[in-house]
Formats: C-alpha cells, structure tokens, sequence
C-alpha cells in the first residue's frame, strides 16, 4: 500500500511503513533520511562495536609487531595494523553520521558499555597466530563484511566495500604465513596446527549464536542490516575454508567435520557456547588488558590532545589578530 | 674505486639508524594518545623499515658474505650495531619520541637530500626515494613540536623535559670519523659536521616558534660507530631477534 501524504503531517506510523518500503525496494538509507530510531539504535550498537573491534584488534597483533620473525614480515604486519587503524577511523566516521560523537563513542568502549569482537580476547602466543589471525580471523570478518556491503544504511554499505579490500589482502598475507610455517621445519608445523587449534573454534564463533538463540537477528534482517543469517554465514565459512586447511595439511580441531554430500556442506561440530558467553562476559585470557590498554592510551594521551586543542585555539586567534 | 669495507660500514650505519628507530616506533602501536596518531606513527614507522631494507639488503650485497637484510638485522649483537644513540633510546612519554623524532627528521633529511648527490648510483635512488617519506615525517614531528611547546602548560614543560633529556645524544649525530672522510672524499658520502649550522638554524627556529629553551651544550655521549652503545640497545635486540635465535634453521 502506498501511503499518501496529504498535508505534511507524517504520522510515526506512516513514516515507518515509507521507511520499509524503501528499504524492501533496495533503496539505501542516507543519513538525512527518516529512519526509525530502533534502526538507528541497532546501527549505532552494531557500527561502533565494529569500529571498536578495529582498533582493539590492533593490540593481539601489535604484540607481535616487534617479534616479527624477518624484515619483510615487520613491514606486512606493519601495513596491516595501519590498515586497521584506517578502518577504525573509517567506521567511527560512519557512525557518526548517525548523530554519536566519537568521544561518546570511547566513552561507551572504555566503560564497557559498548562492546567489541571477543575474538580479540584471547592472546597471540606464537608468531603462527598472527598468520591463523589473517587466514581465520579476518576470513571470518569478510564472510560477515561482505555480506554487509548491500546493508541498507549507505555509509556502513559504503564503508565496508572499502574495507573488504584491503582485508583480503589481509587474509591472503595470513595464509602466506600459515603456509611457509606449514612447509617449514617441524617446529614450525606444530605452530602452525597449535594456531589453527586455538583460533578455530573462536573464529567460528565471530558469526554470534546460532539462529534460534539470536532474537535481534529476525528485525535486523527485515531492516536489511542483516542480508544472510549467523549460521547461513559461519556454514559458507567452513566450506570455504575447510579446503584451504587442507592445502596446508593441518588438521581443523573437530572430530565431527565431515563433508555432506546431500547438502554439498560440510557438517560440524557443535560450538562451546559456555565458552563464548564466558569470554563476552570478561573472563577471556586478555579482556582486562585489552581494555586497560585502550583506557591508558586514552587517558595517558589526554594532555596531547588538550594541547593540540590548546595550540589550534591560539593559532585561530592569532589569524584573527593577523587579519 | 669505493673500498667495498669501507660502504658496506656507511651503508650499515644508515640501514640501522632506520631499523631502530622503525622498530622503537613499532612499539608505540595500539597505545598512541590518539587514533590519527595511531596511524601516523605506524606509518613512518613502516617507512623507515622500508628505508633500512633498502639500505642493508644494500649493504649485504656490497659485503659479499652471503649474507642478507635478515641476517644483518637479526644476528648481529649489540657491540656490531652502528645505529646513532639517540634512536634506541626508550619511547618515554609521546614528547619524548616526538623531540627524538624531530632531531633525527631534521638531521636526516639534510643527510639524504646529500646522499641524493651521490656517486653512488644505487645509493643515491635509495636517498630520493627516502628524502620523499623523510620531509613527511619532518612536518609531523615539526607540527606536534609546535603543538606541544606551543600548547598547554603542562605540554610544554613535557615537551622541554624530551629537549633537555636528549640533547646530549645529537652532537654525535655530525661527528666524521675516518669511514666518513674518506667516502666523503670519493663523494659517495656527505660532509656530516657542514650539515651541522643548517640543522642549528631549522631546528632554532622551530623551537623558538614553539616558546622552547635550546638547551645549552653541557654534555655528550658518543660511541655508537664503534659499537658502544647504551644499555637500551640489549632489550631491543634481543626483543627484536628473538625468533630468528631461537630457531635458527626456520624460514619465515
């Protein structure tokens, strides 16, 4: 049905039957557009949380940064946080075109308000990890971005085309890790399959709880955040990635990973949801530091940016003195 | 005719000036004051990376032992390092690695756009292709001395204690040893101490712009060309090289 506004006066009502109309006719949602503020609500939890997730992911692979087994190595992973950096500043922009500052944005982060990937929870032990990070944990976060490139609000839509790009560079820089270690010395092989051990399940666990526990999923769906479902996502990532582990002849940790020829997928093992509530509820390995890390360098640099602030202020006074 | 030991040591002292200071920078990553810094000091951070690959795959070359960037980087101890003291000293405070920065940028773009001349063909792209990324840098490290000596109070008085915490480590920066003199010479190197008045009056000027105190010349160390280093340079390295000793057979 087609609402017909006769004197300018939208009822909230009619608004929003205008408002999915658009969004089921493929029209994306523009930041000056009428939205309800549920979408708007959603996007900001869902927008934030992803840019959140940028830049405390930083702090697994950082920790590598350093170590970096060969110059060519230090310069990639290098890349690849500034990269991520880039997609934090990115995402922050998109949200704020909801009407969130990034401060308030922080300040939701830093009081645990806002959350972020808890993937990121768990520590980088070996130098494996950082490639089982680029192979699992960013193939994972493009199975989920590249679904999000026809979202229905355009600056996240927009946001995520640019960032799938250079996160598949990302991950095929994790493979090449994965599978020089692979081919390596015995040492190395054991690295690479305790990594793959130890990042598999949690990778999995980035498309969130199965659909019949995911209550949120069904209205995100209608509103076209979502385009495909948790479990339609995290299937389409074993199945694509299943062949790649055993390219590298490693072994995927799950006694119950077998191919189904009916449903030309692959069936797997059931995931520890007891483990993901613990690790979202802050008993990961790395939560605490993770956040704490991000606190400090927040708080620690607030004097930089007061005197950024301070000298930006003097400057414009003294062009106005000038003029 | 260059004698190979002769520029394969020069060459090793710019390729480990780069390295140390990448590496320091590297450090700062996911604990900058704010995200734009983030991303900047990563970014001349990877720069000068890229900088000491260029330099001591150079380097390994002109040596001729077979060797290669990674094992100058990761096997050497800290006795055969030739990196200036000012660059392994710690991160400190963000004005600390920004004072640290902006010494180092200043004397470093005056060092290169000399290497641009070099008769050293190969050394000489390497310096043009660098000089592009080091007046980069120079206007970052130059922008936040301003900032932050020009800034608040309490920036300030932090921006003055970097100044006077590193000043004695900068003389050495202009020191010519024989290594210098003689490359100088064949004209494939720089005349070090005739950069020292540009460097004087550029770096005057912005500290002056920035209400800072040039502190007066009361101390020096020296030694990192024959390999005396501060005790710093230990933690790095062996933070640095650890996977390469620990597993010397492995490719990464």
């Amino acid at each position: 049905m087609d609402v017909v506004n006769t004197d300018n006066e939208w009822t909230d009502e009619e608004l929003e039957i205008a408002f999915q109309n658009k969004v089921d006719a493929e029209q994306r949602i523009e930041p000056k557009d009428w939205m309800p503020d549920r979408y708007r609500q959603t996007l900001i939890r869902q927008m934030s949380q992803h840019a959140h997730s940028e830049i405390v992911g930083m702090l697994p692979e950082g920790n590598w940064l350093t170590r970096a087994p060969s110059l060519k190595r230090k310069a990639v992973l290098m890349a690849k946080i500034q990269d991520e950096g880039g997609h934090g500043l990115y995402l922050y922009s998109a949200t704020e075109t909801l009407g969130i500052s990034r401060d308030e944005m922080y300040e939701q982060l830093h009081s645990g308000k806002a959350k972020y990937s808890s993937i990121f929870n768990y520590p980088t032990l070996t130098w494996a990890d950082v490639g089982a990070i680029g192979w699992l944990v960013d193939g994972a976060a493009i199975t989920n971005q590249i679904a999000l490139c026809r979202c229905s609000y355009g600056p996240y839509a927009r946001a995520m085309v640019k960032i799938c790009k250079e996160e598949s560079f990302h991950q095929r820089q994790g493979y090449e890790i994965m599978m020089t270690m692979a081919q390596g010395t015995a040492e190395q092989r054991e690295m690479a399959q305790d990594a793959l051990n130890r990042w598999w399940w949690p990778s999995l666990m980035m498309f969130g709880p199965n659909d019949t526990n995911s209550p949120q999923s069904a209205q995100s769906m209608k509103w076209k955040i979502k385009r495909q479902s948790n479990d339609e996502l995290r299937q389409k990532f074993v199945d694509a990635t299943v062949p790649q582990a055993k390219f590298l002849n490693l072994r995927i940790p799950d006694d119950d990973l077998v191919w189904n020829e009916e449903r030309k997928a692959h069936d797997f093992g059931e995931i520890d949801w007891v483990e993901f509530k613990n690790v979202v509820k802050g008993n990961g390995l790395c939560n605490r530091e993770r956040l704490k890390a991000r606190v400090d360098a927040h708080d620690g640099g607030k004097w930089v940016r007061d005197a950024a602030l301070a000298y930006a202020n003097k400057q414009k006074l003294r062009a106005v003195d000038a003029a | 005719m260059t004698d190979n030991n002769a520029l394969f040591e020069y060459l090793l002292r710019l390729g480990d000036n780069s390295l140390i200071l990448g590496q320091r920078l590297a450090e700062w990553c996911g604990h900058a004051p704010i995200l734009e810094e983030e991303l900047a000091l990563t970014n001349i951070g990877l720069d000068l990376v890229g900088q000491s690959r260029l330099l001591l795959t150079y380097a390994a070359e002109v040596e001729g032992a077979g060797r290669d960037e990674d094992m100058l980087a990761f096997h050497r101890d800290t006795q055969a390092w030739r990196n200036l003291l000012l660059l392994e000293q710690p991160n400190g405070d963000f004005a600390k690695t920004i004072a640290r920065q902006f010494f180092f940028d200043n004397f470093q773009y005056l060092q290169f756009e000399g290497l641009c001349q070099s008769k050293d063909d190969r050394l000489a792209a390497i310096a043009a292709k660098s000089l592009k990324e080091i007046t980069y840098h120079l206007r970052h490290s130059t922008n936040w001395v301003l900032r932050l000596g020009d800034g608040t109070t309490e920036s300030h008085e932090k921006m003055q204690i970097a100044i006077d915490e590193l000043w004695g480590f900068l003389p050495e920066m202009f020191d010519m040893d024989e290594i210098d003199t003689q490359l100088l010479a064949e004209g494939v190197g720089v005349d070090l101490a005739a950069l020292k008045p540009r460097w004087d009056e550029v770096v005057n000027a912005v500290l002056l712009e920035a209400t800072l105190e040039r502190p007066e010349d009361t101390w020096s160390v020296r030694g990192s060309r024959e390999g005396k280093h501060s005790e710093h340079l230990g933690y790095l390295l062996a933070e640095m090289q650890f996977l390469q000793r620990a597993y010397p057979d492995a490719k990464w």
